[in-house]
């Protein structure tokens, strides 16, 4: 059985994400966005490639949805509404609580800049009943088979990563995440799970980041800047997400520095939102959450509603506008407005999609900017790019990845170049493979299976005691860090075998049976014949002094030195095994040795006696198990000197 | 809820008695030691359930520290304990955050029933379709135990539908479901809530005051839902009083756990309003709330006639006591309880008096007529029942019903005689196999994990060396004839000489001498083999020649 995806957006892009993943016959869709770069069909995932005579109700088992983000939800109404899919839709309860605010900002901007208008306000409250909230960590039965699961994933408030599980396969789609707390929001968390496939978005493939704190400081001196000398900040956002993010920080900056410049947020929106806000505080990160009673952190003082007549109002403000990456809507238009004058700032988040305004901005930088062939705007204000995102960087991914282990990976949500080096990384440092489609292909990977065998009681029973063997093996360890740099390491290895006393036996029309190898040959009614390897030799001795005078008549207590003697050199020289001594023998593993004192020894190949006195015998057994560390042992004791 | 009954008891101590909580001397009752043992008896109790049972309560730092060792968990939330044991909650409709469990381990499937409330009007319903699937059911709801219903011949039962569906021995899953979430049950309630705020309006329109000391978080929210929208559909202006020294957290907490309440309180997040009404009344002023009786703001508020919702049930600790005292002689005022297991002690202090007392009681459980259809959903194998319930209702829907009591340990019948172990197929697909006579069989490989209850075989991460494939165990008697031809199509000559001692045994026992290509001895045996050489390659060769001629694994 296979794992089948396919990528119907953000593959080797960040725009409309959308997978649609079959997995032991069921076939779940992770995200319905939208792009906001285009506004021709390509704003959506082409949905006729999951079924072609549109009827999805069949042809998926349900959908689920990551986040709030546009890029995230925003096809989720057509989907729903004009392509007719009826089945289950899963998303957190912020993120249902909040997807219809931000679709419904979107419809209102999309309305201004009078485009067709692809889903409408009805559709929006329509689709929203569809959706069944989830609760983080919450194992949801989708149907018999399907279960799922929603995991924190930091970025936006609600933003979850989703784990699917259909019999024996199981994957996990990350959706957007963040690996670092931000000012509102803890980091992602999940536990460790056995995976056959993971899909990690990868928006920061090759970026590392460092603290974000001397980075919310430039953010917070350039607006001060600005304010200090009577400028206009704009702030476009979209209502959701990065505006309160950003709005806990000048809150908290206004109440240190005794400010009094307004903050405004544009057509009450995200006051609105606030509200939402309020009551999902468990969804926060720990410090704000646990504030709740006395002061709520989404109880802003210094915040008002924005009206468009204090547009051109003199003084100083700060305004949140939305939409964000001024896509159109009223951010363009107070952007029209203040560009013009040097002393007004605009802040642009550290992403913006290709094709739209704020991306123009933030590559170069422009003085005009054509919007169509009518309309020109000279832009003369400051340019503030804020340089922390939601987003995890490159070592998160990487982390994330790792602590999973997951048997394949695919990257999406990101550019194509750095994919290509992220995916290098991972399978190379990593040993997973790794796969970065485009959009509409689909890729395969094989998924676990599993067969079930009764397992006896003995053998559960021998199984529940460690039987732990230590060695020492060196291997090259490759920082990822730094991959050009490896430098071999030499690590303890613990390995168990315990499995390998278990036999598995197929009898036929009988259901497989797993005993241990004792009971094995009792059922067979056979009698174990052990198979054994034996050898006695002269080892070197330096002085015989201390003896007593001849090797012949050595007593238990100079069998007891050479033992020990020999014991010291082993374990110099023996990387690996566990030395026992045990008075007149030695004992590594199944490997036994002791002095020899008979001349007839069975084990001697030839009993002429080399060097006389210098020398003295020892008799060694051994079982084939441990074949290869008997004969380092041998070959140890054949060249050294006792 | 704890630290409020601490800090009401803090409260009690600085009023009657010794404020030092170590010195509870008089609790260790030495006094009643020296008496004569009838008398002893009779003052601890047969079970020391009298004066014997006492203990000090738990402090403020107990419950901190208590509470510390807590994992919280969501509802269905997988909790793994030991990788043997997979724990879920699952919401159980009584109260916000109240559930029923299952634990799912290897060798069975348990599900723990407590009271449980199918429809409720403010927590997360009764989720009786997550209990599914488990082979034994522990049936702990007593709330209809004091109930003078009785189930016995099934007559009272009158659903018309669900008994000819019975007869018809038709299992609908779905229809059962429905005929359980029927909510009847939660009408009235609401009722019943209804009820009580006409009561209690009709007391502060005759002047008096309302006192409500009910503990049950939900009933008290809905009840100052109901009870404001009343009293602001009047014209008169009565306030209401909350006093607790935790009100305010628990008020400020009900309305940010959307997640744990019922559907219709959901709705409200989804359209952006707070879960309850008391946000806005709090913010209206229409609703007060005070740490204590003593509070400032509150003697500077106190108007009257009044409603006030205070702790404590039993009527003995808390602001309840002062307000008693200061009403119980009011015809107009009003004291609301809870129907509990004698009012008539919990107001003998406060007698004679002309205060009125409504008693209500509400739905805290699974109504009898219901215990047989949810079983029918749940479909157990085994059911564990109280013996106390046994005369009110006889169950007949699982196989086998075991009745307990308390302080009785059962022991039950194991369900599955043997483990089952999960082989993974790429693992399973690398085995080396071998057919005997019957059957096929093959050593095992890979790692056991231990994981959700489940054995599971996964190929481990083992070094490339140590796949070479050695049989590690052999049996029968080789045939020293067939071990020669063997070794010298290994290039390995030597001579049988035959043991002296074990000439008269059938089986070929004795000394292989190889002297090419190296000088080497297999003593063979009936039990064993020994191989004697000096050289590694040779010694295995020589092996293989053995593992060739024996039946290995």
């Amino acid at each position: 059985m296979a794992i089948d995806c396919l990528v119907l957006g953000a593959g080797q892009e960040v725009g409309k994400s959308c997978m649609v993943v079959s997995i032991n016959g069921k076939r779940i869709m992770f995200d319905c966005g939208m792009h906001m770069g285009y506004t021709d069909s390509r704003r959506y995932p082409d949905f006729s490639l999951i079924s072609k005579n549109g009827d999805f109700d069949n042809a998926l088992t349900c959908v689920i949805v990551t986040h709030f983000h546009l890029d995230h939800i925003g096809a989720l109404p057509y989907f729903t509404e004009v392509c007719g899919y009826k089945g289950p839709i899963y998303m957190t309860y912020p993120t249902k609580a909040l997807a219809p605010l931000m679709l419904e900002d979107y419809r209102k901007n999309m309305d201004r800049r009078g485009e067709d208008e692809q889903f409408t306000s009805d559709h929006i409250a329509e689709c929203m009943k569809k959706v069944i909230p989830v609760d983080l960590k919450q194992t949801v039965q989708v149907d018999k088979d399907l279960q799922i699961r929603a995991y924190y994933a930091g970025h936006v408030i609600g933003a979850a990563m989703f784990y699917a599980k259909v019999g024996d396969a199981a994957m996990v789609y990350t959706g957007d995440y963040n690996m670092t707390p931000d000012r509102h929001l803890g980091a992602a968390q999940i536990d460790r799970l056995q995976l056959d496939l993971l899909i990690t978005e990868s928006t920061y493939a090759t970026t590392i980041r460092d603290s974000r704190y001397g980075r919310e400081r430039e953010f917070l001196k350039a607006v001060h800047n600005c304010v200090a000398a009577g400028g206009k900040v704009l702030i476009p956002t979209f209502a959701l997400g990065r505006a309160q993010e950003l709005c806990i920080l000048l809150e908290d900056y206004w109440e240190r520095m005794n400010l009094k410049v307004p903050i405004y947020f544009s057509a009450g929106l995200t006051i609105q939102a606030n509200m939402y806000y309020k009551m999902l505080i468990n969804w926060t990160s720990q410090k704000i959450k646990e504030t709740y009673a006395t002061h709520n952190a989404f109880d802003f003082k210094n915040v008002r509603n924005f009206d468009r007549s204090l547009i051109n109002a003199p003084g100083p403000c700060v305004l949140f506008a939305t939409p964000g990456m001024i896509v159109g809507g009223f951010s363009l238009e107070v952007f029209m407005q203040w560009a013009p004058s040097e002393n007004n700032l605009v802040t642009l988040p550290g992403y913006c999609v290709a094709g739209t305004i704020g991306h123009k901005l933030m590559s170069g930088k422009p003085t005009k900017i054509d919007l169509d062939k009518d309309t020109q705007i000279n832009v003369r204000c400051q340019i503030h790019q804020l340089s922390f995102s939601p987003h995890t960087d490159a070592k998160g991914i990487m982390d994330l990845v790792k602590f999973l282990s997951p048997k394949h990976a695919i990257l999406v949500h990101g550019e194509k170049p750095k994919m290509a080096t992220l995916k290098e990384r991972i399978q190379s440092e990593l040993g997973i493979q790794c796969y970065c489609p485009a959009n509409n292909e689909t890729v395969t990977i094989p998924s676990t299976h599993y067969v079930k065998a009764d397992a006896s009681g003995t053998f559960i029973r021998s199984c529940l005691n460690p039987n732990f063997k230590f060695s020492t093996c060196s291997s090259t360890d490759k920082s990822y860090l730094d991959s050009n740099k490896s430098k071999a390491v030499s690590r303890l290895s613990v390995s168990d075998d315990r499995a390998t006393e278990g036999i598995l036996v197929v009898e036929k029309g009988k259901k497989a049976k797993v005993i241990h190898q004792d009971e094995f040959l009792h059922m067979l009614g056979e009698k174990k014949h052990e198979i054994q390897f034996a050898y006695c030799f002269p080892m070197h001795m330096a002085r015989t002094e201390d003896l007593s005078s001849t090797s012949h008549m050595l007593c238990s207590f100079d069998k007891c030195t050479l033992i020990s003697r020999l014991s010291m050199i082993l374990s110099d020289e023996l990387s690996e095994g566990n030395i026992l001594d045990l008075g007149e023998e030695l004992q590594v593993e199944s490997f036994h040795v002791s002095v020899c004192s008979s001349d007839n020894c069975p084990h001697r190949l030839s009993s002429s006696l080399q060097n006389g006195s210098e020398s003295v015998f020892f008799c060694c057994h051994w079982s084939v198990a441990d074949e290869k560390l008997a004969w380092k042992i041998i070959s140890i004791m054949k060249n050294s000197t006792l | 809820m704890m630290e409020d009954l601490v800090s009401i008891h803090m409260e009690l101590r600085q009023f009657y008695g010794p404020e030092d909580s170590s010195s509870l001397q008089w609790m260790r009752w030495e006094g009643l030691e020296v008496l004569p043992s009838e008398l002893k008896k009779i003052a601890l109790g047969a079970d020391c359930e009298e004066l014997g049972a006492w203990m000090p309560l738990y402090s403020a730092v107990d419950v901190k520290d208590c509470m510390r060792k807590v994992q919280t968990l969501k509802y269905a939330e997988e909790a793994c304990y030991n990788g043997t044991l997979v724990i879920k909650a699952f919401s159980s409709g009584l109260e916000i955050g109240t559930c029923n469990w299952t634990i799912n381990g290897p060798k069975r499937n348990i599900a723990y029933i407590s009271s449980s409330i199918f429809v409720s009007t403010h927590a997360m319903d009764f989720n009786f379709l997550g209990l599914q699937g488990n082979d034994l059911i522990i049936f702990s709801d007593f709330s209809t135990l004091d109930t003078t219903e009785n189930m016995e011949n099934d007559n009272t039962y009158c659903d018309p539908a669900a008994s000819s569906n019975a007869s018809d021995d038709l299992y609908n899953l779905e229809e059962i479901a429905a005929s359980l979430l029927k909510d009847d049950e939660s009408m009235e309630e609401m009722e019943k809530l209804a009820f009580i705020c006409t009561c209690a309006f009709d007391s502060v329109r005759a002047g008096g005051s309302v006192l409500v000391p009910i503990d049950r978080l939900g009933i008290v929210l809905c009840l100052l839902e109901q009870m404001s929208l009343l009293l602001e559909s009047s014209s008169l202006k009565v306030p209401i009083y909350i006093i607790s020294s935790v009100a305010e957290e628990l008020l400020a907490f009900t309305n940010i756990i959307p997640e744990w309440l019922c559907k219709q309180r959901q709705e409200k997040l989804f359209s952006g309003e707070p879960l309850f009404a008391h946000v806005k009344l709090i913010k209206e002023r229409k609703i007060h709330v005070f740490p204590a009786v003593h509070s400032v703001e509150l003697l500077t508020n106190w108007q009257e006639p009044c409603v006030v919702f205070c702790p404590h049930w039993s009527l003995r600790l808390g602001p309840v006591v002062h307000l008693l005292r200061y009403w119980c002689s009011d015809p107009n005022s009003l004291l609301i309880l809870e129907s509990g297991d004698d009012a008539n002690l919990a107001l003998l202090p406060f007698k004679p008096m002309a205060m009125k007392v409504l008693q209500c009681s509400f739905l805290s459980g699974i109504s009898l007529q219901k215990v047989q259809p949810l079983l029918k959903a749940l479909q157990p194998k085994l059911l564990l029942f109280p013996k106390d319930l046994r005369c009110k209702i006889q169950i007949s829907e699982a196989n086998t019903i075991i009745h307990y009591s308390e302080n009785e340990t059962l022991c039950m019948p194991s369900s599955k005689e043997s483990t089952e172990i999960y082989i993974a197929t790429d693992l399973a697909s690398q085995f080396h196999w071998k057919t005997l006579k019957q059957e096929t069989v093959t050593r095992l490989d890979g790692e056991l994990f231990m994981d959700q209850g489940k054995h599971r075989l996964l190929s481990g991460f083992r070094q490339a060396d140590s796949k070479q494939h050695r049989p590690l165990l052999h049996w029968g008697s080789p045939d020293l004839k067939r071990l020669l031809t063997e070794l010298s199509k290994m290039g390995i000559t030597g001579t049988l000489k035959k043991n002296m001692d074990s000439a008269e045994s059938k089986n070929a026992a004795g000394i292989i001498d190889i002297d090419d290509p190296e000088k080497a001895l297999i003593d063979v045996r009936e039990t064993g083999t020994v191989i004697i050489t000096a050289d590694e390659n040779l010694a295995s060769h020589i092996f293989k020649a053995i593992d060739i001629v024996l039946d290995g694994i």
